[in-house]
């Protein structure tokens, strides 16, 4: 009888041990060989065949493509660069240089990957369409309300994803240290 | 008693740690709602089809860029090879190979292909092999890629780096071609 009880026991709680881990995992994201610049980070080896299974398994669960290391690598921002969550009731600023890319994008997705709803239907901007400085950085303002200049508006969502993908680039795939080209910095400016 | 009741726990562990690896890696071919999934009511097999662009209301996929227009050609070559065009378009274009299971194992810009056109043949390692020899080389400044899956997922992406370029960036995708070809008897 005690060994019966012993092993239900331990069926149930190991069910519950490698489920559990699977489910956090899967829905955090986890992965090998992260790229982290400031508050970036990228997984470029999930763009080639030495993607690691917990990569996989996320993205067969989320459903998305992940960009082929040939064309460029995606740097995914959830916090300011001091570690505020990106919360769409503040306002931030993403500013900075270029790295080195012949194009970039940078879009504003909710957690799921979804582009949010807004009046003027902006959901990012791309290389061509930023408005820079005379010295070539820019600012983007990434806020519920209006603002001069680029603006990115959030809707006031809860939280949301900042994605900036860089194509045609050496990033990922020439350098492997974190010291390396200038990320655009990410920070908390008012909360109202 | 406790020493016991610890062995117990500590099987659990070793058990919950089977548990979890087994369960992440059977999770790409258990999801049900992977990118394949996703794309196969939209997409024909072995021909080009033109994916409706991102919007608020929705998307095919998660974390779609919103700059490019994309076009999928969804493969079977278990029958026969498949020839792959696709015209460049003005600012950057690009093709990324996925596996039935959403790993990209090949990507291919404008720049590197160096031409006006990237023209490809995508076939299984075992086709390959049964190519003429003479074909081979003929065929030499043709790109041949070798699938590691039979089905999968051609992904052809153009930019349109401002929105009022996007029709044009849709029109050169439109130019792209897949389809299967059977391979001349050796």
């Amino acid at each position: 009888m005690r060994l019966f009880l012993g092993s239900c026991f331990t069926l149930v709680l190991a069910a519950a041990i490698g489920l559990g881990a699977t489910w956090l995992t899967l829905t955090r994201g986890v992965a090998f060989g992260a790229l982290t610049i400031g508050a970036w980070t990228a997984w470029p080896r999930s763009g080639s065949v030495d993607i690691d299974p917990y990569a996989r398994a996320t993205i067969a669960r989320t459903g998305e493509l992940p960009v082929g290391t040939g064309d460029g690598v995606a740097f995914y921002a959830r916090t300011d660069d001091i570690g505020n969550p990106l919360d769409g009731r503040c306002s931030f600023t993403v500013s900075g240089l270029s790295p080195p890319a012949r194009f970039w994008t940078l879009t504003l997705y909710d957690p799921e990957g979804r582009l949010v709803a807004n009046a003027i239907d902006r959901h990012g901007f791309t290389s061509a369409e930023v408005v820079r400085a005379a010295d070539g950085r820019f600012t983007v303002n990434v806020a519920p309300r209006a603002r001069p200049g680029n603006w990115l508006p959030t809707s006031g969502i809860e939280r949301f994803v900042l994605v900036w993908r860089l194509y045609d680039t050496p990033i990922g795939v020439a350098m492997r240290t974190t010291k390396e080209g200038p990320m655009p910095a990410v920070a908390e400016k008012s909360c109202s | 008693m406790i020493l016991r009741a610890l062995l117990w726990i500590l099987a659990a562990l070793v058990l919950g740690g089977i548990v979890h690896l087994s369960t992440v890696l059977a999770m790409p071919q258990a999801a049900k709602q992977d990118a394949y999934a996703r794309l196969a009511p939209v997409a024909p097999v072995n021909t080009i089809a033109m994916l409706a662009p991102p919007t608020a209301q929705g998307a095919v996929m998660p974390f779609m860029d919103p700059a490019f227009a994309v076009a999928v050609c969804r493969y079977d070559i278990s029958a026969a090879p498949l020839k792959f065009s696709a015209p460049v378009s003005q600012s950057y274009t690009s093709v990324t190979f996925y596996t039935r299971n959403s790993v990209a194992y090949y990507a291919i810009n404008d720049r590197a292909a160096g031409r006006r056109t990237i023209e490809l043949d995508l076939m299984t390692t075992e086709q390959r092999a049964q190519m003429p020899e003479e074909e081979d080389v003929t065929a030499a400044d043709r790109l041949i890629i070798e699938s590691p899956t039979k089905t999968g997922l051609i992904v052809l992406r153009a930019l349109a780096a401002e929105p009022g370029l996007m029709a044009m960036a849709r029109r050169t995708l439109a130019a792209a071609q897949c389809h299967a070809e059977p391979q001349p008897k050796s």
